[in-house]
């Protein structure tokens, strides 16, 4: 009994130390960005002038390239990753090709930022690079395409692997009764499994952008760090959380660092509403499998 | 197994514990900043270690955060690739002196494939990183290179993406060179470019330049050597076009230098230095007590800087990096000399002989 209670208060106190500690970590986000709220305000957000020589920063550049870089990559990414989905929670569920590709995937998730970003810079670039000079523009290689393209690979598998359980949990009784309805494969896909598995995928879509959002390191590798708006999608940009591993370790001034700690502030914000918008259908998605069982 | 967890945990207990008393004796020096001289300093400290038992842990952090942690007072002293400017200075609670411990110096390299050999002034260099220049067969450019058949194809400037000395020497000469430069772009270590791409580091403007044809960008000269990359002549102020080596940049710091050898060796006026060169500096309090420092802490730093600008200064050509030149040397020795503990100073004439 003693043993229940004492364990049952150190568990309690470890989830309580994990939620405290997120909170203390925006806190301290948000003590270091005091200066440049005050120096900018909310034209920090609109601003498009990012120059650390005058001390004049605002972070719309980044703003917009962490969207773009981010809402391509899963464009990019969902057919890809329904498609694998499906394979494994339709098609294949059990043997050899689900062993295959599951564990492929599950390497796809594990493989280091660094490792996509350099794949990307000596395969990916020079491909983007041979297109753009046919298409007769500037053949940079780097930029908005080439970065959403490897964040689009490197989502596929946290959208993927959630898109395959809501898929699994689909009750073959409505599936039977689909295919008794006289309904082809596909019918069964598109009428059944999807409408009845949409917010679990929707779930896994938002935790893949929520993934894209933080990338920092492979995005940096091939964005072209450009600390301009965009012009079209060849161009080279820059995003939130590469301006910040570029520039903090020597940032000098206080209204510099402080500036990226804001944007540092944002990018936590940001990825904060997405986890919950995400947690929250999964949520639902439980309950309704649930009623449906 | 429970016993052996018992046994192997009083082992690392009973280690600890003797560590910790054999080296309470030995004096340990933190220092943190700057990456571009991280290898000599590395291969100095490796140095010191085993000649004079003193151990230095340098954590190559990046010029700013070594300037934040001389700040903030948590290492004995830091390391910058920019010399602080007087608002600078007055941020410290109390006065630092720079001392430079060696040179390095920022090429121009460039991908044109069938090109060996190329010249550059100073004025289409700040063209061509403002974009003024956009083809490589541009007048200006062909007629300072004759017999070089420039191909037509357009010029992609590659500049750093992340906050760097290298940077700031580049765009500190620039604005020397280009008053359009200098009122639009300004000095930094990170700047607001006018046009270009960006890539993190010496390896990632070297790739990107490698890759890319038409491609030209910056990089330490160390870098440049080590990778066998091609770099442009610069044109000097006395007109000489001088290739960048370690004896043009050591020519560099031969000029008149301010006492507290806080100075930027661009645009020199040393008829055969190459222009685009700078010291790197070690920076410290000018008392050592003001730095949170014991009395025997605050004589090894002393020592140990007495001795990275003396006996050290031999590691400095094997790794490529530009020994400090004679009159950078005596400048140097007159400022360690000025460090004092609580108003006493710190080095004897004991010292000095070794």
């Amino acid at each position: 009994m003693l043993q229940d209670k004492i364990f049952k208060k150190l568990i309690f106190t470890c989830g309580l130390l994990i939620i405290l500690l997120g909170i203390a970590i925006f806190i301290t986000v948000l003590i270091g960005s005091i200066p440049s709220i005050k120096a900018f305000g909310f034209h920090f957000l609109s601003s498009k002038q990012w120059n650390p020589v005058s001390d004049e920063f605002g972070a719309l550049p980044f703003i917009i390239g962490t969207l773009i870089t981010s809402i391509l990559a899963i464009l990019i990414s969902i057919p890809f990753s329904l498609s694998v989905a499906l394979l494994l929670g339709e098609f294949f569920q059990e043997g050899i090709l689900n062993e295959i590709l599951s564990s492929t995937i599950d390497l796809l998730a594990g493989i280091p930022s660094v490792i996509y970003g350099f794949w990307g810079l000596v395969v990916l670039v020079p491909i983007i690079r041979n297109i753009e000079m046919k298409c007769g523009i500037p053949p940079y290689g780097v930029g908005i395409l080439t970065a959403s393209i490897v964040l689009a690979i490197m989502i596929i598998p946290y959208t993927a692997s959630i898109a395959r359980e809501v898929i699994r949990l689909t009750p073959p009784e409505i599936k039977e009764a689909g295919y008794s309805l006289g309904g082809t494969r596909l019918d069964i896909v598109r009428k059944v499994i999807f409408p009845n598995s949409r917010s679990g995928i929707i779930a896994g879509i938002l935790l893949g952008f929520g993934r894209a959002i933080g990338e920092t390191m492979a995005v940096t590798m091939v964005i072209g760090n450009s600390n301009t708006l965009p012009k079209d999608l060849f161009s080279p940009a820059n995003t939130m959380a590469s301006v910040i591993a570029n520039e903090f370790t020597e940032a000098t001034t206080n209204i510099h660092l402080s500036s990226l700690i804001q944007i540092g502030m944002w990018l936590f914000v940001i990825t904060f509403l997405v986890n919950l918008l995400g947690s929250i259908i999964i949520e639902k998605t439980e309950i309704k499998g649930g009623l449906n069982g | 197994m429970k016993k052996f967890r018992k046994i192997a945990l009083i082992a690392v207990a009973v280690i600890i514990g003797i560590w910790n008393i054999a080296s309470a004796d030995n004096i340990k020096l933190t220092g943190a900043g700057a990456t571009f001289p991280y290898p000599l300093y590395a291969k100095m400290f490796s140095v010191y270690h085993n000649n004079y038992g003193i151990q230095v842990n340098y954590q190559a952090i990046g010029s700013g955060g070594g300037i934040r942690q001389v700040k903030a007072k948590t290492v004995d002293f830091g390391a910058s690739d920019a010399f602080l400017n007087n608002k600078e200075l007055k941020m410290f609670s109390h006065p630092v002196v720079h001392v430079p411990i060696t040179a390095g110096a920022v090429v121009v390299t460039y991908n044109l494939p069938f090109v060996k050999e190329l010249k550059l002034t100073p004025e289409i260099i700040a063209d061509i990183f403002l974009g003024k220049i956009k083809k490589w067969n541009n007048d200006k450019i062909q007629a300072i290179n004759p017999g070089i058949k420039l191909p037509k194809t357009g010029i992609f400037v590659v500049h750093r993406s992340d906050g760097s000395g290298t940077t700031f020497i580049f765009s500190d000469y620039l604005s020397k060179v280009s008053p359009v430069w200098a009122s639009n772009v300004g000095r930094g270590k990170a700047l607001s470019w006018p046009c270009g791409l960006g890539a993190k580091g010496n390896p990632g403007v070297a790739g990107l330049v490698n890759q890319t044809p038409g491609a030209i960008g910056y990089v330490e000269l160390i870098y440049a050597i080590q990778n066998n990359m091609k770099y442009a002549s610069i044109r000097n102020r006395s007109g000489n076009y001088i290739k960048p080596s370690l004896t043009s940049v050591k020519e560099a710091a031969k000029i008149k230098l301010p006492d507290d050898m806080r100075v930027s060796l661009t645009n020199t006026n040393s008829k055969t230095g190459y222009p685009i060169s700078g010291f790197t500096w070690i920076i410290v309090y000018k008392d050592l007590a003001n730095g949170g420092l014991s009395f025997k802490k605050a004589k090894a730093v002393i020592n140990m800087l007495w001795w990275m600008t003396h006996d050290g200064q031999r590691y400095c050509e094997p790794l490529n990096y530009v020994p400090l030149s004679n009159n950078a040397r005596i400048k140097a020795e007159k400022i360690i000399k000025s460090v004092t503990y609580k108003g006493k100073t710190l080095i004897g004439k004991k010292d000095v002989a070794r």
